[in-house]
């Protein structure tokens, strides 16, 4: 008895004592998933995330204002979301920043009702970045819509310029995300003139010889688009490899090409060659990364273990970048560090140029368009790592905007 | 001493009947109902209103598992399929022909039900962890079917957006507003669980999960009750998941895989099987104890570590703490829960003379 009656009076304790924010604070709520089913990213991602809000209050703050990160872990549950975000509610916090896609999903209505803003970098629909749909929330990184047309202009160029007659394969994870790359691979086809056929990999994604004979031995892919997540793009990689399948003819979208999943494989040496798409910088050389190493050096520590995968850790610093300029552009409107969520919205649209040498994409947010452009840069792994292959780019962009039309329209009638 | 079962005389049919015989529990249920009814809304703000609308979601589901799995003793780990059931049906009722949530409800409950009859046929012949996989077949089958069959799960990456609940021509959106209808919904599920297993299918699924020959012998058709306690678990995590459907504004696939159908088999275990305050419990125990850790430990961890470390390592410390608390809980009780508030009751039954 006397233990629980303990455990209920620490309970109380702790939320009597709960943070109590100064003035000049500008709360974020940060969600992370560090020990759910996709703790692989958010042990990367959300490091990088802290880091970089530790390097902006430290060194590049402007004015008196002082952003904390309040890092809430949900294990990927969405009831532990709703209530991370209540928690950030009430702690007036101005910028939400959901994990995983049912999260956004769970979350942007609440989020439009209160006036909060948020942003959802590789989650969620295509249909997402329109922004009148959902006033509230920025995808700001590439939709798949986005990175399928950005795949079908590499293969062109890997492929010699022209795609008439090319067999183009399109390896997916089977559920919804994975399936929304067909869509656009179907509607630029006419245009390009490729061969196109789909290749369904059940969950949980481990069992895919198959397909992989399919599409090396009998359809004879001339490229190949790969859309899979979680242990899935390894098992990929070790299984072209066996086919005898060049890996520089194949092109990963952005969840398939991190540290992680080239470890997975077989190391960098195994997997030298296969391109991966990203929608944030890759490897260690930005300036800003370096600023945070340098940071962790004056303060006489190493360098954070995450701080090797890039390739999340890179994603997180990209979204503390984008969320602080955001309300970075709200304090300079306003004059103060009391910003409100309807203000920072307001922030997003003012983004231009910033790069953070050219670890972000040149975002261009709109009221029109929340996904910033839909820019994608391709990044090769090469024996000791990463280098980028392509400058940030896209393509085929009225071919993309018309698709999401009609698929409004579509989801409309339904 | 403030506890006490003697003494009260039962003189007619319709006292002996009544759900709550004692006056004590007649004056704790009250009480109950108005802390939750009248104090809660006044006394607490947004964010504890939120917590109490997630337990009361999760309520109604724990209570149909525990039908299924406590009284029944069919073990059933394809719960969250059946919720899935239940939210795509009222999303899909909600936004195709406008219908309010008065008939989405029960709608997306019995759609619910139906299915779990058919997932229950194979109960007669297979039994204990047999019929665990069997479940859990369902589980995939279901989601695959969900997955891949836009007509079902809308457009957009299989999800639906829902507006939400209208009640007289009036929108229910403000936490006050949606902790009201919750909390409703819970305590007519409370209250229909305790008439449930008082009457004679409530008495069937006990003889049945104590000895399945037993009560085939004593006249009690083993086969349709079975189906009955897969039918009515159905039906609730059906309008479990209608409730999360409504109170999120979308149904997605993706909240209602294999870990949530383990969550709440964990709640029950934990809350105690065959109880209906133990459900409630566990509702409580899994919905609040990660929060309660983590808010813990927020406080009082930064007197040990600094604080960018704890930021760093609060997510997996509280991982441990949790499991390590759910070992000690059932170390301590391994009947949940409910039996633990038993002994306090039994405890102060005789208080003060307790020899």
């Amino acid at each position: 008895m006397k233990f629980f009656t303990a455990l209920g009076a620490a309970a109380l304790a702790a939320g009597a004592l709960a943070t109590q924010a100064s003035a000049k604070d500008v709360t974020i709520g940060l969600m992370c998933d560090r020990t759910g089913p996709t703790s692989v990213t958010g042990t990367a991602l959300c490091p990088g995330y802290h880091d970089y809000v530790n390097l902006y209050n430290t060194q590049k703050k402007i004015g008196e204002c002082k952003i904390v990160a309040h890092e809430i872990d949900h294990e990927y549950k969405v009831p532990a979301a709703v209530e991370a975000y209540q928690t950030y509610k009430s702690e007036n916090a101005v910028l939400i920043s959901p994990y995983g896609t049912p999260m956004v999903y769970a979350l942007v209505q609440k989020m439009a009702e209160d006036k909060l803003p948020g942003t959802s970098a590789g989650f969620g629909t295509a249909l997402a970045g329109n922004g009148e749909a959902y006033p509230y929330m920025f995808p700001i990184a590439a939709s798949y819509y986005s990175q399928a047309a950005a795949a079908v202009k590499f293969a062109k160029d890997k492929l010699g310029g022209s795609l008439k007659g090319k067999k183009i394969a399109y390896i997916y994870y089977d559920n919804p995300a994975g399936t929304e790359g067909i869509p656009v691979l179907e509607k630029l086809q006419p245009k390009e003139g490729y061969e196109l056929r789909t290749f369904a990999v059940p969950a949980p994604g481990v069992e895919m010889g198959p397909q992989i004979l399919d599409i090396t031995r009998r359809y004879r892919a001339d490229f190949v688009i790969s859309h899979l997540f979680g242990r899935a793009p390894s098992v990929s990689l070790k299984e072209f490899k066996r086919a005898g399948f060049p890996l520089d003819k194949i092109v990963g979208f952005v969840w398939a090409g991190s540290e992680g999943d080239i470890k997975a494989a077989g190391g960098n040496e195994f997997a030298a060659g296969y391109n991966t798409m990203q929608f944030a910088g890759v490897g260690q050389d930005y300036p800003v990364i370096q600023q945070i190493k340098a940071m962790y050096k004056a303060e006489g520590k190493p360098d954070p273990d995450a701080m090797q995968y890039t390739v999340y850790y890179n994603r997180g610093v990209f979204q503390a970048a984008v969320h602080i300029a955001a309300i970075e552009n709200a304090i300079k409107a306003k004059g103060s560090c009391d910003v409100t969520g309807e203000q920072v919205r307001d922030g997003f649209y003012q983004i231009k140029d910033f790069t953070l040498g050219g670890l972000l994409p040149p975002l261009q947010i709109t009221k029109k368009d929340h996904e910033g452009g839909g820019w994608v840069r391709i990044f090769q792994v090469t024996k000791d790592g990463y280098k980028p292959v392509t400058d940030w780019y896209r393509d085929y962009r009225p071919e993309i905007s018309n698709l999401l039309i009609e698929e409004i329209e579509k989801a409309k009638k339904k | 001493m403030y506890y006490r079962e003697s003494g009260y005389y039962k003189t007619d049919y319709k006292s002996d009947m009544s759900l709550y015989p004692l006056p004590i529990s007649r004056f704790a249920a009250f009480s109950l109902l108005v802390l939750f009814f009248l104090a809660a809304p006044v006394v607490m703000n947004e964010y504890y209103l939120t917590l109490l609308s997630l337990v009361a979601i999760a309520t109604v589901g724990a209570l149909g598992l525990n039908i299924l799995l406590g009284y029944a003793g069919q073990l059933s780990i394809g719960h969250a399929a059946f919720m899935s059931v239940g939210a795509y049906t009222a999303a899909n009722l909600a936004t195709k022909f406008d219908l309010p949530f008065l008939i989405t409800l029960p709608a997306g409950g019995l759609m619910a039900a139906a299915i779990g009859i058919v997932v229950g046929v194979p109960s007669l012949r297979i039994k204990g962890v047999y019929l665990a996989i069997a479940t859990l077949a369902a589980q995939f089958i279901i989601e695959w079917i969900i997955n891949h069959s836009p007509e079902i799960s809308g457009g957009a990456q299989a999800s639906i957006e829902v507006p939400r609940p209208t009640l007289l021509g009036e929108k229910l959106e403000s936490p006050v507003e949606l902790y009201y209808f919750l909390l409703i919904v819970a305590v007519i599920a409370v209250i229909a669980t305790q008439n449930l297993i008082r009457s004679r299918i409530g008495r069937a699924f006990v003889a049945i999960r104590d000895q399945d020959i037993a009560a085939e012998i004593i006249g009690i058709s083993v086969f349709k009750y079975k189906l009955y306690a897969f039918a009515i678990s159905s039906f609730y995590a059906g309008v479990t998941g209608v409730l999360y459907t409504y109170y999120l504004g979308i149904a997605s696939y993706e909240q209602f895989q294999l870990g949530v159908s383990i969550d709440y088999l964990a709640m029950v275990i934990i809350g105690g099987l065959g109880s209906i305050l133990g459900s409630v419990f566990g509702a409580f125990f899994i919905s609040l104890l990660p929060i309660a850790i983590r808010l813990f430990m927020e406080s009082v961890g930064s007197i040990f570590v600094e604080p960018d470390v704890l930021a760093q390592s609060i997510s997996q410390l509280r991982q441990i703490l949790f499991g390590v608390l759910i070992i000690v809980f059932l170390i301590v009780e391994p009947d949940g829960l409910n039996r633990l508030w038993i002994n306090i009751r039994n405890y102060f039954r005789v208080w003060p003379f307790s020899h």
